[in-house]
């Protein structure tokens, strides 16, 4: 099959794909879990369990707090401990609920076994509902909540479901490892989410440095056989999991600037959140598990991990269980080295979508004091959005939010390639997600000024 | 680690660095030192060493105890500018001569407007184009060691002098040719007369094709010089094959290549965009060939890069990379 | 030769003539018609153009100075009362005396006090940091140490103290422009009156958290145990979501909450004496027991409460 990739820039970073061989162990319970009310996209969710209250795995807590937000249940059986405000992992406060784990009991009406069910339902509101009700959101990083974007906007129509197993993130192999392992579930999650746009066509995209999961979810694509999917190699090349790279990659179509995926006809969604899928819509199970990889390059491999985790676990108590933060560790990140946030707070819990705890050493991550410019334009190379991030640091630091505006700094994806690749080693996107910020400030705030004209408008023409 | 690093991501670098970079610059410029040294023995030695030594000195001096700033010579950018500086010099140039052309280069053309990234036009041509018109005997006459290659020691001109200075005695192209006996294989292989940049056209491509290799540069300023070059005089050529140069000879003769490759294409004083490279590219190409054909002076890329150095900010302005989903 | 001379002359001279009169009539035809007074006002301001007042410049200032009905509202910090005076002279508007104001940081986390919990790594800015994490320390509202003040203040009033790690402001050049506080996004600095001969009390913290967790993440935090505010007698100690916070208005700067302040967040500066706590302590006890002795009198004088008079 003819590899594929993205069109504009990339880096090649080294993908250190240390823990691929490790099989995924299921973590014991630890003696409470802290769960967070922000583990998605949108507004925090609402806690709707009180003090004292007893709660069963799986049982709903927290109920979505707007229209892009998610429900959150408990991953555990217990007592609720307490309803406090606790840091999470770059020391801001969130909600938190604690619950004080007491066996583990389940809700009824969850399958908890392997038996694989290959049936689909049909009724597409149906699924919707019950994916929306088992709180599940994307796992490839963004966390957006899964039913808003497998129900698009009446008057747009999905062509191609694009499954995301690029996992373009150096160390990660979370994905890698249920492409492996849960390669069949994850099949029938994508044809459930393509019932449910409408029989679209789905791509699987798998980045080639994984022949093994291409060669796994081939054989359970060949074994279940659902029409009209297929996958896809992709050259190694990152940020090739960025929903725009994907796409781009895979129809060769461009998501116009502010546009949403869904206006060229495609939706992206990772395989873990396939995965989730399939056990909402099948096993009734809600979105209380993920995967994460303990890696890192200063972590030797036999203690390396793939972890099967359940939200709310204290990310220093997996730390503990895994052997300890290793001492040559410099640096822990959430998530891969490109675009996951550093851990500030070891004592944070694990979210919907943790994928990891990545140990770096001061030789691999801490950053080299920065020079000159010299204008080599290796940032602008790299940038997959075609931006110019020279310009756009130069722009952000004289104040010029016009310019910033005209050179599209708000179609940054934040992906690191820029940073990564400049030799005078500037903060190019330190600045530019700041500068980001500002500007898509600045476009809100005209958006709803014009909103508002228009309204006034039309009322006075009522009157 | 006693405590934790946090910063915001990404956290993990490329390995490249300003100095890595210019590193690969230096490897690259081997080749053709290596070439002339054996070419013009010792003195070209002297030469390349004496320009690198005073070009970091004078960097040295300057940040430290003029602008009173840590020193940047760790970044390599001084040794690159005094090789390039020593490659566009005649072995026999004395010391003092290139002691100014370093000032000019290090101190007039890059500390002046801020140092390394900050500087308008190229140092090392700066320097070259500052010496040649200041200097122009000392600059453009060579004496022709007993080298490698058992030619007797004579004193003359570059080719393209002395096709010049022939054209305006009323000679012909191909008389002149005939007469000082050049052939392309020379010109390729080790030329006879000319800088440490001029001497051999093979030397300076292959250290080009590593730099493309590591992908440090990008080829389009360096093609798009190559290609107007070729096309315009081409033309003329076969306009009036008396009055003009072919192209081959062009290509091959003065500092074309060095300027094409090395000179044309330094970071900070070339277009960021690739479409602003090639426009960059073709104005250098016209200018070097007009200065050829029809100025005063035999040899015009130096100029021709000067004057589109002049350009960049401007067509930085209006060119740029094709970014993602906008037409 | 003197022909030449001559001529020369008169050709420059007519040309200089012609070249007069047109720039002459140009100047005529475009002149801009502006209030004189705008001319006047922007002579009299500092000219830093600092943007403390919250316009572009000076000239702008006196643009909208000129135009505006009153002064109320355009005020320049940096000039202060005697700017205003004279604008007021100029414009003929009465000037609202306005207290001088000084740029104070709130914030106690010295390297000693508030120790690091990680090691910062970015971009050193605050507000990188800022939008990063809740910062280095144990403390999520504290002075993040990068110095974006330092780099906003245009009259080199702001200097980081290496040893301590906080910005400190010199009150000579501090012009209370705002630009420094504009720029903090932790909004630790706030803008007070500078207080007679500049003596002035202040809690130096901005800690929400609840006391004990703001007293592990830094030893001088405001734990908001409102000691301070049960022993202000003036009432101008407020507590308010675990911090508490002097209105300087109503401070007289007796410097007893300063004594009496567990942790040592409350400042007072400018004064000429070091505080001597132990005799405020006695003092207050003092006082507070004579409160006691008067109260239990009272009772035991009225055994009615009830009865006394109401006003």
């Amino acid at each position: 099959m003819a590899k594929t990739t993205f069109r504009i820039g990339g880096v090649h970073p080294d993908d250190a794909k240390l823990s691929r061989g490790c099989a995924i162990e299921v973590l014991p319970l630890p003696q409470v879990v802290y769960i967070s009310m922000a583990q998605h996209l949108g507004a925090p969710a609402k806690p709707i369990v009180a003090v004292g209250d007893k709660v069963k795995a799986g049982q709903v807590i927290a109920e979505p707090g707007g229209f892009i937000s998610a429900y959150v249940h408990s991953s555990v059986s217990g007592t609720v401990k307490s309803i406090a405000p606790r840091k999470d992992l770059a020391g801001n406060y969130m909600t938190h609920i604690e619950i004080a784990v007491e066996g583990d009991e389940w809700m009824e009406g969850i399958d908890l076994s392997d038996t694989l069910v290959t049936e689909l339902p049909d009724d597409r509101a149906a699924i919707l509902e019950k994916i929306k009700a088992c709180g599940v959101v994307g796992l490839g990083g963004a966390t957006f909540p899964a039913h808003v974007k497998l129900n698009p906007a009446p008057g747009s129509k999905a062509e191609c479901l694009i499954l995301n197993g690029a996992e373009c993130e150096p160390y990660l192999t979370s994905d890698f490892r249920i492409m492996l392992e849960r390669s069949k579930e994850i099949v029938i999650g994508a044809a459930i989410m393509q019932k449910v746009l409408g029989d679209c066509r789905c791509v699987i995209g798998i980045e080639e440095n994984k022949p093994e999961a291409i060669e796994s979810m081939s054989k359970a694509l060949s074994e279940l056989k659902y029409p009209n999917i297929q996958i896809l190699p992709l050259k190694k090349k990152y940020p090739q999991g960025g929903e725009k790279q994907l796409i781009d990659a895979v129809m060769k179509r461009q998501v116009k600037s502010g546009g949403l995926p869904i206006s060229v006809g495609a939706v992206v969604q990772n395989v873990a959140t396939s995965l989730a899928v399939y056990e909402a819509v099948q096993k009734n199970k809600p979105l209380v598990t993920n995967t994460m990889t303990i890696t890192g390059d200063c972590l030797p491999v036999e203690k390396q991990h793939n972890y099967l985790f359940r939200i709310g676990m204290p990310l220093s108590y997996i730390a503990e269980y895994a052997g300890g933060v290793p001492e040559s560790a410099a640096k822990l990140i959430s998530g891969g080295p490109m675009m996951g946030k550093a851990i500030a707070n070891l004592d944070a819990c694990t979210v919907k979508g943790s994928s990891s705890i990545l140990y770096l050493s001061e030789a691999a991550t801490k950053r080299n004091p920065s020079s000159n410019c010299i204008r080599c334009g290796k940032c602008a190379d790299a940038c997959p959005m075609g931006l110019e991030p020279f310009l756009l640091n130069r722009l952000y630091k004289a104040g010029d939010t016009d310019g910033l505006e005209a050179n599209a700094v708000q179609d940054c994806i934040e992906c690191g390639c820029c940073l990564y690749s400049c030799p005078a080693n500037i903060a190019l996107l330190d600045n530019i997600r700041l500068a980001k910020g500002q500007v898509m400030g600045i476009i809100r705030a005209r958006a709803a000024a014009a909103k508002a004209a228009v309204e006034a408008a039309k009322s006075n023409t009522a009157k | 680690m006693d405590k934790h690093l946090v910063s915001p991501s990404p956290h993990v670098h490329s390995k490249d660095s300003t100095a890595s970079l210019m590193r690969d610059v230096v490897i690259a410029l081997t080749p053709a030192l290596i070439v002339s040294v054996i070419f013009y023995g010792w003195k070209e030695l002297l030469v390349i060493a004496a320009s690198v030594f005073f070009c970091v000195a004078l960097e040295y001096l300057i940040t430290r105890f003029l602008l009173k700033k840590p020193s940047t010579v760790a970044d390599m950018s001084a040794v690159v500018t005094g090789l390039l500086l020593a490659m566009n010099l005649p072995y026999t140039t004395p010391w003092w001569i290139v002691f100014i052309g370093a000032l000019v280069a290090i101190g007039v053309a890059k500390m002046t407007f801020g140092g390394l990234g900050q500087n308008i036009f190229n140092p090392a041509i700066t320097a070259r184009v500052f010496l040649l018109v200041s200097f122009p005997t000392a600059m453009t006459h060579w004496e022709m060691p007993k080298g490698l290659f058992g030619v007797d020691a004579v004193s003359g001109a570059t080719p393209l002098g002395a096709i010049k200075e022939g054209l305006m005695q009323g000679s012909s192209v191909q008389d002149l040719m005939a007469e000082h006996g050049y052939s392309y294989a020379q010109m390729l292989f080790a030329n006879l007369g000319g800088s440490a940049g001029e001497i051999s056209a093979i030397a300076l491509l292959v250290g080009f094709v590593y730099l493309l290799v590591r992908r440090v540069i990008k080829p389009y300023i360096t093609l798009s010089i190559f290609g107007t070059v070729f096309v315009f005089s081409g033309i003329m050529w076969l306009i009036n094959p008396a009055q003009f140069t072919d192209p081959v000879f062009n290509m091959l003769t003065g500092g074309m290549i060095l300027g094409a490759c090395f000179m044309a294409t330094d970071y900070v004083t070339s277009p960021m965009s690739d479409k602003g490279g090639v426009i960059f590219g073709i104005g250098i190409g016209l200018i070097a060939m007009l200065i050829r054909y029809f100025g005063a002076y035999p040899e015009g890329v130096s100029f021709a890069i000067l004057i589109m150095n002049m350009a960049v900010p401007i067509i930085n302005k209006y060119c740029h990379q094709k970014k993602f989903g906008r037409a | 030769m003197s022909t030449t001379i001559i001529w020369t002359i008169v050709i420059l001279s007519a040309l200089g003539l012609v070249l007069a009169l047109v720039l002459f009539f140009i100047a005529k035809k475009f002149k801009v018609e502006e209030d004189p007074r705008i001319d006047e006002v922007e002579k009299v301001m500092p000219g830093a153009n600092c943007g403390g007042c919250g316009f572009a410049g000076c000239r702008a200032f006196a643009d909208a100075a000129v135009k505006a009905p009153n002064l109320d509202n355009n005020f320049c910090p940096v000039g202060g009362n005697e700017v205003m005076k004279k604008v007021g002279a100029i414009l003929g508007y009465e000037i609202k005396e306005k207290a001088p104001m000084v740029a104070v940081v709130r914030c106690n986390g010295t390297c000693t006090n508030r120790p690091k919990t990680n090691v910062y790594d970015g971009f050193q800015s605050c507000k990188v940091k800022a939008a990063l994490y809740s910062g280095d320390t144990g403390c999520s509202y504290g002075c993040l140490g990068c110095g974006d003040c330092v780099a906003a203040c245009k009259f080199g009033a702001i200097t980081m103290n290496p040893e301590t790690g906080l910005p400190v402001v010199d009150e000579e050049k501090c012009t209370a422009c705002g630009a420094c506080a504009k720029a903090c996004p932790k909004h630790v600095i706030e803008l007070r009156n500078k207080g007679p001969r500049s003596m002035r009390v202040f809690v130096s913290c901005i800690n929400h958290d609840k006391g004990p967790v703001a007293k592990k993440a830094c030893a001088a935090a405001c734990i908001g145990c409102g000691i301070c505010v049960k022993t202000c007698t003036k009432g101008a100690i407020v507590l308010d979501n675990n911090v508490a916070y002097i209105d300087s208005e109503k401070c007289k700067l007796c410097r007893e909450c300063e004594a009496m302040c567990p942790t040592g967040a409350i400042h007072g500066v400018g004064f000429p004496k070091e505080l001597d706590k132990e005799a405020v302590k006695a003092r207050i006890q003092e006082r507070n027991r004579k409160a006691k002795e008067a109260a239990a009198a009272a009772a035991a004088a009225a055994p009615a409460p009830s009865a006394e008079p109401v006003k």
